[in-house]
């Protein structure tokens, strides 16, 4: 798999690859209304790394499903290569946090990231290409024939991310997946990811709750709100390409960084308490 | 680990203490309706290894089969349709809690005025008795199946058969498996009940007709003969469940 069978269908680097755009979400009951995405704007170019972090109840699962075609927005719209999400899209993956109950247990591994393929009706040789190639990228060559549940918590993800990254997506969409892992499995896949997206020129919004994953990871944070949701900031992560658990996370900047975004969440947090919020 | 010998020995041990059991308490009964384990043993080889055996036990079997299969279809086709819809189950559940709660037994004789003492109205009622376990089991097991698994199904576009195929039933087996299981106890019992009030052949008419006529040993020899073939069914059962079920264990393990 190389960089160029990420789609080569958007040539122009300047438009953007992921387009959301003026994004709201109101839950309807019969008892209340709640406005849980007030305004959300961003974009992402072609093989941009964007992390999305929030306060709790930020509605960043909301947004990532959103986004996912998942759930449908109340109003404004999600653009994907130019074309508008009305549903899930063969150009679209996503990596859940609940690894365990997103592979089928009555599958091994190597049918599981299979399946999407049949779906997409690739033939068998390209099939059997795909998946060997991806199960190496994550680091699970030998793992093909196991079942899901005889791998841990960690290499359960790999699968997961394997199965997206066979998927060939135009866009690679992550909620909070290492948010269950233990930290030192955690920096692992972090780094995991950061290689695929330098391997596969990748274009991955992800979503964390964890400020220092989201700096470490990104070429940009975007900063959510407290409910009702708006984008505070997007800031910019000047750190460079080559990137190392143990340097770059004590690096000068890295603290910086860190510390802007963690000072934004908490006036997010004491914003939100007050009155007038959604929640 | 043990070894095969240890197992099967542990696997008969007690049946056949039991069974060495009755025959040496029942080998000087005189009671005309005990009679020995020895009498009802040769009573056995007289009755059901003769080759006119098979006239009755094979239709008893075949009506078993049929209304089993009967029901299990119905119950996976509109069990997964309702499974898969809120709004079909809230106008079907209250219907459906009346007509589980009706002892099937008592249709017999409903069917009996209908169809008369042939095939037909026992297979019906064995289907109406095994089928509530199986439907409602298949219901539960498509309605719980688990949303993340939905929701990758949605992601990677998989519909239509091959997520029926793929997802909704093998997430739905092992609840349709514990119906499967309910329902063939429920099946066996009512085959055998069905036969004893009307019919013309079979295992239960057999057995009440050795009652009636007060041939006793025969009619304990039917009774044996009924538990080997749940035993039989239940290890037949347990082979399917084998098939289907291979992964459940290791995954609840796991969780």
């Amino acid at each position: 798999m190389t960089a160029n069978d990420w789609t080569v269908d958007d040539q122009r680097s300047t438009s953007p690859m992921l387009a959301i755009r003026q994004l709201r979400k109101v839950y309807e009951s019969s008892d209340r209304t709640v406005e849980a995405i007030r305004d959300v704007t961003f974009s992402l170019r072609k093989g941009e790394l964007v992390c999305i972090v929030g306060p709790s109840g930020a509605g960043k699962t909301t947004l990532l499903r959103c986004i996912a075609g998942l759930l449908e927005p109340t109003s404004g719209e999600v653009v994907l290569a130019g074309k508008p999400v009305s549903g899930p899209s063969p150009g679209m993956a996503v990596v859940f946090q609940e690894y365990g109950r997103s592979l089928f247990p009555w599958m091994r591994v190597r049918q599981n990231v299979e399946l999407p393929l049949k779906e997409k009706g690739k033939p068998p040789n390209e099939r059997r290409r795909l998946v060997e190639e991806s199960l190496e990228a994550v680091g699970l060559k030998d793992a093909g024939d196991a079942y899901p549940w005889q791998l841990s918590g960690g290499m359960q993800q790999r699968v997961a991310i394997a199965r997206a990254i066979a998927y060939e997506p135009k866009v690679l969409l992550m909620d909070e997946p290492f948010a269950s892992v233990d930290a030192q499995t955690r920096s692992e896949l972090e780094d995991l990811v950061r290689s695929i997206w330098a391997r596969l020129s990748a274009t991955i919004v992800f979503v964390t709750h964890d400020i220092d994953e989201a700096v470490y990871l990104g070429d940009r944070v975007v900063t959510l709100s407290a409910s009702p949701t708006t984008v505070m900031k997007d800031v910019a992560i000047d750190l460079g390409t080559e990137r190392n658990q143990l340097e770059t996370r004590a690096s000068p900047r890295f603290g910086q960084l860190r510390g802007q975004i963690y000072g934004l969440i908490k006036n997010a947090k004491q914003q939100g308490r007050g009155p007038g919020s959604g929640m | 680990m043990k070894s095969r010998l240890a197992r099967a020995l542990t696997v008969f041990l007690l049946p056949g203490a039991l069974f060495v059991l009755w025959f040496a308490i029942s080998d000087s009964s005189g009671n005309f309706f005990f009679p020995p384990l020895r009498k009802i043993l040769s009573a056995f080889a007289d009755v059901w290894l003769d080759a006119g055996s098979a006239s009755d036990i094979v239709p008893s079997l075949l009506r078993l089969a049929a209304g089993f299969s009967a029901s299990l279809v119905f119950a996976l086709t509109v069990g997964i349709l309702l499974g898969s819809s809120k709004v079909a189950r809230d106008y079907t559940e209250p219907v459906f809690e009346f007509f589980r709660a009706i002892p099937p037994t008592v249709m017999i004789p409903v069917l009996l005025v209908i169809s008369g003492i042939g095939d037909v109205s026992k297979i019906v009622v064995i289907s109406f008795g095994c089928l509530w376990p199986m439907l409602l089991n298949t219901v539960e097991g498509v309605r719980s199946a688990d949303p993340v698994l939905n929701d990758t199904c949605r992601v990677y576009g998989i519909g239509g058969l091959r997520r029926l195929l793929v997802f909704t039933l093998p997430a739905a087996s092992p609840q349709i498996v514990t119906g499967m299981r309910t329902g063939l106890s429920i099946a066996i019992v009512l085959m055998v009940i069905s036969e004893m009030f009307a019919s013309r052949n079979g295992i239960g008419f057999t057995i009440i007709q050795f009652q009636r006529t007060f041939a006793i040993p025969e009619m304990w020899s039917g009774i044996l003969l009924l538990g080997l073939i749940g035993v039989a069914l239940s290890l037949l059962m347990r082979v399917v469940e084998l098939s289907v079920l291979y992964w459940y264990e290791g995954a609840r393990a796991r969780s």
